[in-house]
């Protein structure tokens, strides 16, 4: 039985520039949290699930982000709609999953009593998170004894994507855990959310010491000038813990980790433009069972033909002539002129569809220009939806020397001109495109 | 008058549309192929056709029966009962042409072209001479040879897959003064190594040799498959599968009896898509300087646009340039369609855009679907919406729910 005084915290790991390389050239403008999906950031959508929880008091981002006016913007407006505190910690280096959480451990631990938890959630997933359902069942079922993890099942194909979980089906504890294994562990997957106790921190203490130990071991002896040292491996502080592999790993079999099985929701880590489409799909879906005000409904004349959940921000401006549907997102002060068509993809601000234009399964970035009787169209990288469990599948870029099919994504800034297909491409920002272009990433 | 046409085999290099109907009745900006060559000739006087088939069509029949009766004409349908090469259907046609001991045209029935029959006739006249006019299709030219060696005249031989500016009088007028067997009609081409070339003299015009597809530059003209012959020609044929560029015409050369008359104006084989599209456009510019008034001026028109009286285009639509559209075809609002043709009774739905690719027959093309790349659909083939089709070429009666994006034939 808990008191009313708990301050609970929840922890948000919003990663740094160098992550979401794959997400590239969306995540070149922005930091990748702060990318609309269903019209909201993908951090929207989580501090939205992280103010389902009553008690919760106070959100830490921490990400090695520099402070910018959007991040900035985006915590002002948030805090407002969902009257939680939120502050943003920022890591002077990439520390990892757990470096930041061990860096700025005092923060987190301020206002928070021995007994009690905090939730850490990965930036980069997308879900309709059971956080409610989680804090109660590690209430009910865990306890003092350790910490919860939030599982989820995929295909055995797809599970070694992923960190894979090996736990008994009766008392939850984890018994194996590992990242991204080569052969097959287990149908159960992290799903990136967990609840800890303080005690998390001694067990990074114990990590951060013996990193130490094998990074010291592992430099180079150099006499000199000690400056040397703080530079000679780029990319990897001193203070970086893998959260993943380096404490999850050695939690399983002890007794102290617990995963707890989300059913059949929907969920999936935003790794590349095929898993927003999915997430945008799925989030539109949630609206339309939570929040139905925030879809388009079909006006009997002035307004266009919606097909199937459509989320259009107030202030675009869209021909009545025009089809929309399903899945489709279209953001802040877009035009959307006569007869155009738009299914399954995300518009972002300021972008312009001319007449007759047809975009399908295609990421459309800010202030770019589609010219009229112009295709873009990507190919859909669903995951089956006649497999139970299935997730969106790994994708490298290319396969063969071709680039593989998949969403197409449109830099922000770019001009496409009347006429021309683009078909399963990449085009960075600040484009003018001359003509049609299929399998290609456009420089 | 009479006049030959060699119509010849199966069209396939124009499937999917030579399957539902035969080539010469395959419509080429809204008039069967055959019936631009028909009518011209029907217009300088010509009162008898024949038409030189290799398989026979009950379609081409009808279709024949029905134009005879429409221009008072006649035209009779002779059959080989073997393919004869590209000379042996002359012979065949042989009863048919000698009857009333005129010479005559062999025409090649895939050219189309401007047809200046009357000229030819006005020039042939001038020299005293009756003439016969032949469309070669395929055939054999020696099964016509009864017909078309009785009053020891020249002929015409026509290719019948080409289009261009038909010289016909200059062409008896040249081939009078050589005074030789046999003029063969040559064209100017960019990319001569794809083509059998004619070298000859410039200045009398005297065939040297034909170099077929040289690798080395040696001529930029190229046989325009038109031809004028005396009945002297006839000889050299035997009733038998001969091809008349591969065999005749060479020995002609060594004989000196073949001289080269070059074309001026457009000129096109429209035996195959691409070129179809290709001699369509030109066809179209030249309507538009001889006959401007058949051209559409509508709203939303590009360029040379022939378009049915029958047909019904919506609005914002842009068709154009180089646009032919059959009859009763409904092309709706905010279509863009460029240098293509679409066949009778099909539906173009709303923001299409159709870019040179043939359409065929009581088609049905979906909502935002676009098509590039020479596509070729045949007759009753559906495209859902949205759809991409690059390059497919589609058989008759398929519903297409996928999309084409690289080009394929599809089954």
């Amino acid at each position: 039985f808990y008191s009313f005084k708990i301050m609970l915290k929840a922890v948000i790991l919003i990663g740094s520039p160098q992550k979401g390389t794959r997400f590239r050239p969306l995540s070149l403008e922005i930091p990748k949290p702060l990318f609309p999906i269903a019209g909201h950031p993908i951090l929207y959508h989580l501090i939205e699930s992280c103010a389902q929880l009553r008690e919760l008091r106070e959100i830490l981002l921490i990400g090695c982000y520099q402070p910018n006016e959007a991040l900035s913007r985006f915590i002002a407006n948030a805090q407002q709609t969902f009257n939680i505190s939120i502050r943003y910690l920022q890591e002077y280096a990439s520390l990892g999953t757990g470096g930041g959480i061990y860096h700025f451990r005092d923060l987190i631990k301020s206002n928070v009593s021995d007994k009690d938890v905090f939730f850490v959630i990965n930036g980069d997933i997308c879900a309709d998170l059971p956080l409610v359902e989680m804090l109660q069942f590690h209430r009910e079922n865990v306890g003092d004894k350790g910490f919860t993890i939030l599982g989820t099942e995929a295909t055995e194909k797809q599970s070694t994507n992923y960190g894979c979980i090996a736990w008994d089906k009766e008392s939850h504890e984890v018994k194996h855990y590992v990242e991204k294994p080569s052969t097959f562990v287990s149908t159960t997957i992290n799903c990136g959310v967990y609840l800890f106790s303080k005690v998390i921190f001694q067990i990074l203490s114990e990590t951060y010491r013996n990193n130490q130990q094998i990074y010291n071991e592992s430099l180079p002896i150099f006499h000199e000038s000690s400056s040397t040292f703080t530079t000679y491996d780029t990319g990897f502080a001193r203070e970086n813990i893998r959260l993943e592999k380096d404490v999850l790993s050695k939690l399983g079999g002890t007794g102290q980790l617990y995963v707890f099985p989300m059913a059949n929701r929907f969920w999936t880590a935003i790794k590349n433009p095929s898993s927003v489409i999915y997430a945008n799909r799925h989030y539109l879906e949630i609206y339309r069972m939570y929040h139905p005000e925030r879809l388009s409904k079909q006006s009997d004349s002035n307004g266009p033909t919606i097909i199937g959940d459509v989320f259009i921000h107030p202030t675009a401006c869209v021909a009545p002539s025009a089809v929309l549907g399903p899945n489709v997102s279209i953001g802040q002060d877009v035009t959307i002129g006569y007869g155009v068509r738009v299914r399954e993809s995300i518009i972002l601000g300021s972008c312009v569809l001319q007449d007759h234009c047809c975009v399908l399964y295609s990421i459309i970035a800010w202030n770019s220009t589609i010219g009229p009787w112009s295709r873009v169209e990507g190919t859909p990288n669903d995951p089956d939806p006649n497999r139970q469990f299935s997730k969106i599948e790994k994708d490298s870029l290319f396969h063969d020397g071709k680039l593989h099919p998949s969403i197409t994504v449109i830099g922000n800034n770019v001009s496409i001109p009347g006429e021309v297909v683009v078909l399963n491409a990449i085009v960075l920002p600040h484009k003018e495109l001359g003509s049609s272009s299929k399998n290609q990433i456009i420089l | 008058m009479k006049a030959l046409i060699l119509v010849g085999g199966y069209g396939t290099r124009l499937r999917p549309l030579t399957l539902t109907k035969p080539k010469p009745l395959v419509e080429f900006c809204n008039k069967p192929m055959v019936l631009h060559q028909i009518e011209a000739l029907a217009e300088v006087g010509v009162t008898h056709v024949i038409l030189a088939v290799s398989y026979l069509s009950d379609m081409l029949q009808r279709e024949m029966e029905v134009e005879a009766k429409r221009l008072g004409i006649k035209i009779t349908i002779s059959q080989e009962t073997e393919p004869l090469g590209t000379a042996g259907p002359l012979a065949l046609a042989r009863d048919h042409l000698q009857v009333e001991n005129e010479p005559f045209f062999v025409l090649n029935s895939d050219v189309i072209c401007e047809f200046p029959f009357n000229d030819m006739i006005k020039f042939h006249k001038e020299h005293n001479c009756e003439g016969t006019i032949v469309f070669l299709l395929a055939g054999p030219l020696a099964l016509a040879r009864d017909h078309l060696q009785v009053e020891n005249e020249p002929f015409f031989v026509l290719n019948s897959d080409v289009i261009c500016e038909f010289p016909f009088n200059d062409m008896i007028k040249f081939h009078k003064e050589h005074n030789c067997e046999g003029t063969i009609v040559v064209t100017k081409v960019d990319e001569p190594s794809k083509y059998g070339v004619v070298v000859y003299e410039q200045n009398t015009g005297k065939i040297d040799r034909f170099v077929e597809k040289p690798r080395e530059y040696v001529s930029n003209k190229i046989n325009a498959g038109l031809y004028i012959f005396n009945p002297a020609i006839l000889n050299r044929i035997e009733l038998r599968p001969t091809s008349i560029e591969k065999e005749i015409f060479p020995a002609m050369a060594s004989d000196k009896q073949l001289y080269a008359f070059e074309l001026k104006g457009f000129w096109m084989d429209v035996g195959q898509p691409k070129d179809y599209l290709t001699g369509m456009g030109l066809y179209l510019n030249f309507a538009r300087s001889s006959m401007p008034d058949r051209l559409s001026r509508d709203n939303g028109t590009v360029g040379n646009v022939l378009v049915d009286p029958t047909a019904k285009i919506g609005e914002r639509c842009r068709i154009g340039p180089n646009v032919v559209i059959g009859p009763r075809v409904i092309i709706q609002d905010g279509v863009c369609l460029k240098n293509c043709t679409i066949l009778a009774d099909s539906l173009v739905k709303s923001h299409s855009w159709i870019a040179n690719c043939i359409i065929g027959w009581r088609c049905n093309i979906g909502q935002w679907v676009r098509m590039e790349n020479t596509s070729v659909l045949g007759l009753d083939v559906s495209v859902q919406d949205e759809l991409f089709i690059n390059g497919g070429i589609i058989l008759p009666h398929k519903a297409i729910s996928e999309s084409v994006s690289e080009p394929k034939i599809l089954i």
